[in-house]
């Protein structure tokens, strides 16, 4: 799925980036917790979640994820933005709350990483 | 990537959560510019990030050198920070001795070393109780 499908199935908006709405998103991880985020390795995720500071985007950055979906209609101040259009990290702001967000995504396909070892 | 022994040195700043992990930032963008594989980089860049921030939850900021050679990635966290009472227990999932507003950050949940063991070959903690903590890791490049 790419990260337009992923705006159209949340009926989210983009705060930064659609001018990469075209990248393919492989998996999704939804946590308000960065060091849970930090122990799933996978390429080119989406993150959701309710947390909204800079170091969201810190941690995306050291993933590579490639697009954060803000849950509960958080948005991002102009610091975390700046950092996502330097960093490449397409934003999306949600209404929606991180368990029907994740539920919506799972349901048209998107599935998470492998259990934690 | 040439045969080159490269040092990089950062100084993690004390108690400023906005600007934890501009070094590992500039790491991984210098990695990438040297050609190490994504996958490596990506080690490097989560394991000490989370030490970075560590630094900043738990100590007075600290040092990190990086040494970057042909075989390995090398990473010396060092800080003067109250020191680990319980290694072992630090290093279980999900123990934590971080503040609650760190907690409401993001963090504290008890994952930063168990991850930063994850994603190294080797990790070593020397710590005392009044004087510091110092962490290294290495990444193998192959």
């Amino acid at each position: 799925m790419t990260i337009e499908d992923i705006r159209e199935i949340l009926g989210a908006e983009y705060v930064v980036g659609e001018e990469w709405k075209d990248r393919e998103v492989h998996t999704a991880c939804g946590s308000d917790m960065m060091s849970d985020v930090l122990a799933f390795m996978k390429d080119q995720s989406v993150l959701l979640t309710g947390l909204c500071n800079l170091q969201v985007i810190r941690t995306c950055e050291m993933m590579d994820i490639i697009c954060i979906v803000f849950v509960r209609g958080k948005l991002p101040d102009e610091g975390m933005i700046e950092m996502a259009k330097e960093k490449e990290i397409a934003i999306l702001t949600s209404g929606h709350r991180m368990f029907s967000a994740c539920g919506m995504l799972y349901e048209k396909g998107l599935r998470g990483g492998p259990d934690y070892k | 990537m040439n045969n080159d022994t490269i040092v990089m040195s950062y100084v993690v700043p004390a108690d400023d959560f906005t600007r934890a992990g501009e070094a590992s930032s500039n790491v991984k963008g210098k990695l990438k510019k040297m050609g190490v594989p994504p996958e490596i980089v990506r080690k490097v860049a989560i394991a000490m990030y989370e030490g970075e921030i560590n630094m900043v939850i738990h100590a007075t900021g600290g040092t990190i050198d990086v040494t970057v050679s042909p075989e390995e990635i090398l990473m010396v966290l060092k800080d003067q920070g109250p020191g680990i009472e319980n290694i072992d227990l630090a290093m279980q999932a999900g123990y934590s001795t971080a503040p609650d507003n760190i907690r409401s950050l993001g963090f504290g949940a008890g994952m930063g070393l168990p991850n930063m063991k994850r994603y190294t070959d080797e990790m070593e903690i020397e710590s005392k109780l009044g004087v510091g903590t110092t962490v290294t890791m290495k990444v193998k490049m192959v």
